[in-house]
């Protein structure tokens, strides 16, 4: 720090909130960038990264805090004063024109006069030196639906570099590309870096994080928790940082007596809409009487996974339930055939999925269920049948305020879980998919859902949970199989595992034995 | 059919592309910005009322024409305030300006008037009178050519070479001028023009007054330049062929030039004959009326090239984050 | 999370579009020269005063029930159905040659079977938009639009070359054949000397209109059907997630739309023209949307919109008997209202949301 003492940071957010309501998205928040590094910012999904960097970009004004740029205070009301400013963002989702050509993206907005055609020949020159000087090689005349991901974010890059920015930000670059798409991107930041161009590198990839930057800041729900030099730290340490050291929340259990194997899933495979391999060949086993967590940074395969095995995604291999096997492509892979299998699920996003946010609590109570013989009356709907098991659901894990006739929207996320858990654990079934069980939930309501799960499998049921919170897989989970880039990279027992280990299988490193011991 | 009778088509039928081929740019430009507008027919109705009754009034065509434009524009801007400011359902709003403009017209016709919903008859000085283009007269003895030249190219008014003229500007506008670029792009993708620090909101807005404009000439073409004066429903149905002739066209302007004359060519069809013989085969004309419609849904079905609407098309932008 | 008590969303925000479309009106017949109470007054005492004035209203209501059901089941699966015109003409179509060219020895035999029939021409026509919404991906909404044109074109080509009596100049069918005369309500409720709903053209259809009211809202919230339908409008995602077919749902939502905008062909060419006629459909496809807006897509909503708009064209007819002002105002009071509780929902409903939230914090 002592040699930049004389050059004011590129960036420097003081004290930065920001709230939606009664949620706090960003609580505090403080960091310094100096020109020429590259400073990551890490955590889970909705730390609160993201709003930060809106507010950096002009989508959000913060509720309190001060932006200096260079030292001087810069207020940033929209996005025209954050490119003025010379902040250039990559996002996520990229926000480009995709049946247009790489020059009429990058001169979007940044024209310089009516007539295209100078527009078009001046950028045509300025990307051909920004190419060569930072490798940034792409077809100017090519259009972007053409090209491969890893081209579209760089000419994200060049739409920033175009702008004169001089701060770029760059959230979950990584998220859509290969292995060596990541190698490159990460050759060009360098590049950029030497340049003298201050970087934020946005993820929740540890080994990026190690790879790329010089120092790094850990969120965690709204709050920044550490700032540390990269080199000063490791990979453990920040996995740590990033899902929370908090109290481990103990559950009552016994020791698993697992029995037969009730799901057997061999070489699952699966490819999404955009032709990206999401599960690349998944060998687990759960016994009758376990609880199998699922650790893993987000974004690794555990949605699709999920999916595959909640039936509403297609995929190859084979899934056995108590040893009939599952139809992965066909008419019976949807989620009325996989509850006929005795498959429950609570799906990760249970506002997207889980619920139907304007129907009543009642209603959803029967969601997915509502073929039920139980619920029929002759061709109609028993809707006498659903509010009494509804109220009977509603009673038994405590719902609140217990009124089955109001919206699933009007519930507090805790007691929305409440409710697809109600739902899904009451019916017995021979596995629980449970994925993300308490995100967005309070500090009772998990203690409730934990035990609730610990039942199941008590039962001598088999439960896969999915989970981003170690803490919480270590809570409830009989043996831990972790995920990363579509591939177990190990499975423990429970007991015989620690933080650190798991946090380098979450990193990629299937070697522990070596890196914990060596 | 001989050359006179083709030539006496085709020039019907420059004619009844006129309308079509505006009220298709017209489309063009909203739905190329993401404003969905199947309220293109109400907007040219209203339009053609505004011509006629100011053109019956003043006595002058262009009048006609600014009121007929004026018109138009206001009943975009209610589309503009529904779809852009207040999020709403676009289809739902074109619905209903299709409505208002269907009883308005109608209703302040019979108020102004007393002619049963229909402006009396615009008389030369009202009308957009037929030009005759130099030398018509004189080549036109010339074999093949010079008809051609006098009875199909030159003799129509002013506002059908507007239409005409309206094609390669659109061009033009489109792909060579930075408003093209950035109206192209809010069509497709407005986070990314939003991103690039461009108003969506004022992008969209102008579009959508471009689309008044154009509808409102169409209008005006129909009440005075193809008839002498406003009838209730005179648009019968125009702004919807226009429509499909947009889809038909993929959003391209040429492309609807093109479109737009063929489906001007089958009403110049059907209007000339009522049924037509194919040895043997009698195509009736209620054919050659949907044969514009057919033909659309034929190509939505995607059987052959799939029409590519803008991505953005028909919802209103809501920031994310 | 709720901005409004529901029962705000079903009542106020309708009434107060309706009130915004009234006070637009009623500057319009001002603008006229004409006295707006004045108006009302006629509207009333020719639509509401007299049983052959509720004879219309409810004849027209009828056309709009059906119209009105069949937007609002479309609806209710996130499909806009603006094809109701067309499945309308169809549905005549089928009523009209099962008429003409099958004896039936009694009307309630024929109505039956016309009821079957209307309902099948009807779904028919929606079906192929609706699966080349479900498969292809088409927008519905340019294809129905385009369905109600072709519509037009293959009728007037029905009647004027195929169904048109010999002779005839008139683009329509011959007679149906008077045993398959259906009641009109002049019929079956004049007792004695006193004659009600004097050679007004409610009829029959009517009951089957509210029967169908019935049938929808048991359909939509009472079966598993109806269920998958509303859970599928809401939410592709979690449908997706609940195992509910997309495309299935998609395709059923439409048969049953176009199958209740064919049944409104009853009331007007069965019950009414006794023959088919050009236009059958009398613009009530479009109506439909205005009714099912106003009336929250909920079968008893839609009822009294219907009835509501049944008063509209029927006063608007009285008012243009008795004063200056056209049947057209009706048309304009049609758009506003569809431009009020459509289009600019939001802005009826932002103010009254920020009301409600004033309210909730004085608490």
């Amino acid at each position: 720090m002592d040699s930049h003492i004389s050059t004011p940071p590129a960036l420097e957010l003081i004290g930065i909130s920001k709230s939606f309501g009664p949620v706090q998205a960003n609580k505090d928040i403080s960091i310094r960038v100096m020109p020429g590094t590259i400073h990551g910012i890490i955590g889970e999904n909705g730390a609160g990264k993201s709003t930060l960097m809106s507010i950096l970009f002009g989508f959000y004004k913060a509720d309190k805090g001060d932006i200096k740029i260079n030292g001087r205070h810069t207020l940033i009301p929209d996005s025209q004063a954050a490119i003025a400013a010379g902040i250039g963002m990559v996002f996520q989702h990229f926000k480009l024109v995709h049946n247009f050509t790489v020059l009429e993206n990058i001169i979007l907005g940044a024209e310089g006069g009516m007539m295209l055609s100078q527009s078009l020949s001046a950028a045509r020159k300025s990307l051909k030196k920004l190419a060569d000087d930072y490798e940034l090689n792409v077809d100017p005349d090519a259009k972007i639906e053409d090209l491969s991901v890893g081209h579209q974010q760089r000419v994200e890059i060049l739409k920033a570099l175009y702008r004169k920015a001089d701060i770029l930000i760059l959230d979950e670059p990584t998220g859509v590309l290969t292995p060596a798409e990541a190698d490159h991107l990460f050759r060009i930041l360098d590049n950029l870096r030497r340049e003298g161009k201050s970087i934020i590198l946005i993820t929740h990839k540890l080994r990026e994080i190690m790879e790329a930057t010089d120092s790094c800041s850990v969120m965690r729900r709204g709050e920044m928790v550490e700032t540390v030099k990269t080199a000063d730290s490791s990979p453990a340490e920040l996995a740590e940082l990033m899902v929370g050291r908090k109290v481990l929340l103990e559950v009552d259990k016994v020791p698993a007596q697992p029995g037969a194997p009730i799901l057997e899933i061999e070489n699952l495979r699966h490819v999404d809409e955009q032709g990206v391999e999401r599960l690349k060949g998944i060998d687990l086993t759960i016994r009758a009487g376990e609880v199998l967590g699922i650790a893993g940074v987000a974004g690794n395969g555990q949605t699709q996974l999920l999916e595959v095995l909640g039936g509403y995604a297609h995929a190859t291999g084979t899934i056995r339930v108590n040893g009939t096997e599952l139809d992965l492509t066909g008419k019976l892979s949807d989620g009325q055939s996989r509850r006929a299998n005795g498959i429950a699920h609570v799906p990760e996003d249970r506002h997207h999925e889980g619920l139907i946010l304007p129907f009543t609590a009642w209603e959803n109570t029967a969601f997915g269920y509502h073929h039920d013989d139980r619920y029929q009356k002759g061709i109609l709907m028993s809707n006498k049948a659903i509010k009494q098991d509804a109220q009977e659901k509603i009673e038994r894990f405590d719902v609140r305020p217990p009124n089955p006739n109001l919206a699933a929207r009007n519930f507090s996320g805790g007691n929305q879980q409440k409710i697809v858990v109600a739902r899904e654990i009451e019916r017995n079934p021979e596995v629980l998919l449970i994925g993300q069980p308490t995100r967005g939930v309070d500090i009772g309501a998990i203690e409730f859902i934990h035990k609730q799960i610990i039942e199941l499998r008590d039962k001598g049921k088999a439960v896969l949970l999915v989970s981003v919170e170690l803490d919480e897989i270590f809570a409830l989970s009989d043996r831990i199989a972790v995920m990363f880039d579509g591939h177990i990279t190990g499975e423990r027992l429970a007991t015989e595992t620690n933080a650190q280990e798991l946090g380098l299988l979450m990193a990629g490193e299937t070697n522990t034995q070596e890196a914990a011991h060596g | 059919m001989d050359f006179l009778t083709l030539l006496q088509v085709l020039d019907s039928t420059v004619r009844l592309a006129t309308p079509l081929l505006l009220a298709c740019m017209a489309g063009l430009f909203s739905e190329r910005a993401g404003v969905f507008d199947i309220g293109l027919e109400g907007k040219m109705l209203f339009a053609a009322f505004s011509a006629g009754a100011v053109a019956y009034v003043t006595g002058s065509a262009w009048l006609g024409l600014i009121a007929a434009i004026a018109g138009s524009v206001l009943f975009a801007l209610i589309h503009g305030l529904a779809s852009i400011t207040f999020r709403g359902n676009q289809l739902i709003s074109g619905v209903a300006i299709n409505f208002l403009a269907s009883g308005l017209t109608v209703l302040i016709a019979q108020n102004w008037f007393k002619q049963g919903g229909r402006t009396p008859s615009v008389f030369s000085g009202g009308r957009f009178e037929e030009i005759t283009l130099p030398f018509a007269e004189t080549l036109g003895s010339v074999p093949i050519f010079g008809p051609i030249y006098a009875d199909l190219i030159s003799g129509h008014a002013i506002l059908v070479y507007i239409a005409f003229a309206v094609v390669p500007i659109s061009a033009f506008v489109l792909y060579k001028t930075r408003f093209g670029l950035r109206l192209r792009a809010v069509g497709e993708a407005p986070d990314a023009v939003d991103t690039a620090g461009i108003s969506v909101v004022r992008l969209r807005y102008t579009a959508v007054i471009i689309c008044g404009v154009l509808c409102g000439i169409a209008g005006a073409y129909l009440a005075i330049g193809l008839q002498a004066g406003f009838v209730r429903e005179m648009t019968a149905g125009r702004g919807f062929i226009a429509l499909a002739a947009l889809i038909f066209a993929n959003w391209r302007p040429w492309y609807a030039m093109g479109t737009c004359l063929l489906f001007g060519l089958l009403q110049a069809v059907a209007l000339r004959y009522q049924n037509i013989d194919l040895g043997g085969i009698t195509l009736p004309v209620q054919l050659m009326d949907a044969l514009p419609y057919i033909l659309t849904v034929i190509l939505l079905a995607g059987f052959v090239g799939k029409p590519q609407p803008p991505r953005a098309g028909g919802e209103a932008y809501v920031k994310e984050r | 999370m709720d901005k409004m008590p529901p029962w705000a969303d079903a009542v106020l925000v309708p009434v107060i579009s309706l009130l915004l479309a009234a006070a637009i009106s009623s500057i319009v017949i001002l603008a006229i020269g004409e006295n707006p109470i004045e108006a009302l007054n006629y509207m009333i005492e020719g639509a509401l005063l007299s049983s052959a004035g509720w004879g219309q209203v409810l004849y027209y209501a009828t056309n709009y029930i059906f119209t009105g059901l069949a937007v609002a089941v479309a609806s209710h699966a996130r499909l806009f159905n603006i094809g109701g015109e067309g499945q309308a003409q169809l549905g005549g179509l089928g009523i009209a040659m099962l008429c003409l060219f099958i004896p039936f020895p009694h009307w309630t035999l024929a109505f039956v079977f016309a009821i079957v029939a209307a309902g099948l021409f009807g779904a028919a026509w929606a079906y192929i938009p609706a699966v080349l919404q479900a498969k292809r991906d088409s927008h519905i909404v340019i294809t129905t639009i385009m369905f109600n044109y072709i519509a037009y074109a293959l009728l007037n080509y029905m009647l004027v070359n195929v169904l048109r009596p010999e002779g005839a100049m008139e683009p329509a069918s011959g007679n149906f054949p008077d045993n398959i005369h259906l009641p009109t309500f002049q019929e079956m409720f004049s007792y004695g000397d006193t004659i009600l709903f004097r050679s007004a053209p409610a009829n029959v259809s009517f009951f089957l209109a509210v029967i169908a009211c019935i049938g929808i809202w048991v359909l939509v919230w009472r079966t598993r059907l109806g269920y998958e339908l509303r859970a599928f409008g809401q939410s592709e995602s979690a449908a997706k997630y609940a195992g509910i077919n997309p495309a299935r749902i998609t395709i059923i939502a439409m048969l049953i739309s176009g199958a209740l905008a064919g049944m409104m062909a009853l009331n007007t060419t069965m019950g009414y023209s006794e023959r088919l006629v050009l236009n059958a459909s009398e613009g009530a496809g479009f109506i439909g949307i205005a009714v099912a807006l106003m009336g929250r897509n909920h079968p008893v909503g839609i009822f009294f919109a219907a009835l509501l708009f049944g008063f509209l064209v029927q006063g608007g007819t009285e008012l243009s008997f008795w004063t200056s002002i056209p049947t057209e105002l009706i048309v304009v009071i049609q758009a506003l209202v569809i431009l009020f509780t459509g289009a600019l929902d939001n802005m009826v409903r932002m103010p009254l949301v920020k009301l409600f939230a004033l309210g909730k914090g004085d608490r």
